[in-house]
């Protein structure tokens, strides 16, 4: 007989384990389904979590792309585990992500084509701005009716979406397109654009914004008074309302943040890596995101590894998909089968195994 | 524009279509919630159902098998769901993504031989002179089976809530998971068949989307109706005859904006398709500002984990 003996308190050798148990849990078992798809598993998982670092024909474009992706994923992330702590749930970082590239990007494009060295910071400005006020449409809607804002963050997703699509074939279409859909291009444009800052490494704006957010968001929970409201309300909310914790300010506060962030992962991601606003330009990073900041458990150096290597992922996915046919939604599905894994193998740091009989009372 | 060229009758009768998949998926999500649990992945099991019920009824050349493989379907992707929360104990708004992020992943790599293929049709039931009535024959009696048994299925998760034994005893373990273990009730055992039924219900909604309604496979294909379910859930309160008339309201907005865009009305495009979410936050707010009624009729142990020993 097995049975499952709560701990007084989570075990920390286990909080630390159970994230790369279950990324060798996923290994195994993506291996499995590769194998079910006819593909060789050894290649395979080797192909996506290998090749792209060390591959003399490959890593050469691929490591700078660790940067490009794992930069959008971890400043979102960041974001969503401030409120995940503290039972928050805005789990439509991809709406916010997408109204702050339409935001930022729409600054730029008004200023078109001024040289001011003012333009990209009113984009980034604007772009945080976007996704703060995208935000903020749960957040209050949580605080003055009670609205639940796991539905209202997620059901605006597809509203921006159409947001989007408008725009792209609307307002914000280049002119001199020839009738395309999508808007010029800032890497064209160098006062509005978000250039790789060191060559060949991949760093850009965006990333060096995510490195600021795994600081502030470390300093923030660690040696601030929000930070300690954040978790307290997150482990006994009825404790955090005795020791004068504010709910509404916290909801509005973890929202705003968790927009605002990806706004800006939104803003840099359109003005850097995919260059304009188009139809498809987001890529689900809103909701990929989700599963980094769990994948981190929450803790900001845990996202940033957390998002390394989900970028891997992304990459080493593409990879395979060119080098052995391995179908896109393989991967999609093998991200999803990670956080399974690590939301099972969570029970061993929460609770104890006890093997043999239950001992009477 | 051409507001004329919509003819009411057909709009309500296809109202009712439009809004069966919804229906089905969030009375299943009803039940499942009044047991305690918070699923939230309703579009996860939905999306896997529409491929599943897809799948099997192109291979079969039967729509009804589809539909059994589809209930199967959401039902097995439900159980993993349900494994990992009452078994594992995991939280269940995490798990939930996760079961919405897998169950998309998992369609879109089934589904990537069937795109582009037309399923067998469905035929609408042959009711005789009962569809020739005019107005109310159209209305109501020319619908396929999946319409008349998604209502069935409403009336009957409606009856057995309220009257029968089993259904007291589902309230009980959602409304107090402790008191009613001590009862002796077994409360995973019960919440892990509750996970699987609304898994069923789900993936029969998703089956009805890609083999009635649409009718064909795309990835995503699904765009939202789960997480509108379970609005729909919150909106009627945790009642099983008002799941109906949220699931009918948004089947009227789906529709009448689809008709409005082809009458070709002088607003965009893109304003007519998000009108559906934006109708929904709208209901979602107008009910959780009630705020009395909406603390007295959530289940009590909504959500909360159980764990016996504790």
């Amino acid at each position: 007989m097995i049975r499952l003996e709560r701990r007084p308190a989570p075990s920390r050798a286990w909080t630390v384990a159970t994230p790369l148990l279950a990324v060798a849990l996923t290994m195994v078992a993506g291996g499995l389904l590769f194998a079910a798809l006819g593909k060789d598993p050894v290649a395979a998982i080797r192909t996506i979590f290998w090749d792209p670092l060390f591959n003399d024909q490959f890593a050469a474009y691929s490591r700078p792309q660790l940067l490009v992706k794992a930069g959008p994923l971890i400043l979102i992330a960041i974001g969503l585990s401030l409120g995940f702590r503290a039972n928050i749930w805005n789990i439509g970082a991809e709406g916010q992500y997408i109204i702050g590239a339409i935001c930022g990007a729409g600054v730029g494009l008004a200023f078109y084509p001024s040289e001011s060295w003012l333009v990209f910071p009113l984009m980034v400005i604007a772009g945080g701005l976007g996704g703060w006020a995208w935000a903020m449409i749960p957040a209050i809607l949580k605080t003055r009716f009670q609205t639940n804002e796991i539905l209202v963050s997620l059901l605006l997703v597809y509203v921006a979406e159409q947001i989007l699509a408008s725009m792209s074939l609307g307002l914000m279409r280049n002119p001199e397109g020839g009738g395309f859909p999508g808007s010029r291009n800032f890497q064209q444009y160098p006062a509005a654009s978000n250039p790789e800052l060191i060559a060949g490494t991949g760093m850009h704006w965006g990333v060096v914004a995510a490195f600021v957010a795994v600081i502030g968001a470390y300093v923030l929970l660690n040696r601030h008074m929000l930070g300690f409201h954040i978790r307290l309300t997150g482990q006994s909310p009825r404790a955090a309302r005795f020791a004068g914790v504010r709910p509404t300010r916290l909801v509005l506060f973890c929202l705003g943040a968790s927009g605002a962030l990806a706004g800006l992962a939104g803003l840099f991601e359109v003005s850097g890596p995919a260059g304009q606003i188009s139809i498809d330009f987001n890529q689900g990073y809103g909701f990929t995101a989700i599963i980094v900041a769990f994948l981190g458990r929450l803790h900001p150096v845990g996202i940033l590894l957390a998002g390394l290597l989900m970028a891997l992922t992304y990459i080493g996915g593409e990879l395979a998909q060119f080098m052995l046919g391995l179908p896109a939604a393989a991967i999609q599905l093998f991200q999803g089968m990670l956080l399974f894994f690590l939301l099972g193998v969570d029970v061993l740091s929460n609770f104890r195994i006890r093997l043999g009989r239950r001992e009477a009372a | 524009m051409d507001l004329s060229a919509i003819n009411p009758v057909i709009l309500i009768a296809s109202l009712m279509a439009a809004a069966t998949p919804i229906l089905l998926a969030a009375t299943g999500e009803l039940v499942v919630e009044k047991s305690g649990v918070l699923n939230l992945g309703v579009e996860g099991m939905m999306i896997t159902g529409a491929i599943c019920g897809f799948a099997a009824a192109v291979e079969t050349g039967s729509p009804a098998l589809g539909f059994v493989a589809a209930a199967l379907g959401g039902a097995a992707l439900s159980l993993i769901f349900g494994f990992l929360t009452q078994v594992l104990m995991s939280n269940q708004v995490a798990t939930g993504l996760a079961l919405t992020l897998f169950g998309l992943g998992l369609s879109a790599l089934i589904g990537q031989g069937y795109v582009g293929i037309k399923p067998p049709g469905t035929a609408a039931l042959n009711l005789g002179p009962l569809s020739d009535i005019p107005v109310i024959g159209r209305i109501l009696f020319s619908h396929d089976l999946m319409v008349y048994l998604s209502l069935a299925l409403v009336a009957g998760v409606w009856a057995g809530l309220r009257y029968t034994r089993a259904g007291l005893v589902l309230r009980a373990v959602g409304e107090n998971h402790d008191a009613a273990h001590a009862l002796g009730y077994k409360v995973v055992r019960l919440r892990l068949a509750a996970i699987a039924f609304g898994g069923a219900m789900a993936g029969l909604g998703g089956a009805y989307l890609s083999l009635v309604r649409v009718p064909q496979w795309t990835e995503g294909m699904t765009a939202g109706a789960g997480w509108i379910a379970l609005a729909i859930v919150v909106f009627a309160s945790w009642k099983a005859p008002r799941v109906l008339l949220g699931a009918y309201l948004f089947g009227g907005v789906a529709v009448l904006q689809l008709n409005l865009q082809a009458a070709g009305l002088a607003v965009p495009v893109e304003v007519l398709s998000m009108s559906p979410y934006l109708v929904t936050i709208l209901v979602l707010v107008i009910m959780s500002a009630d705020r009395s009624r909406a603390a007295i009729n959530a289940p009590a142990s909504l959500g909360r984990r159980f764990h016996a020993s504790s």
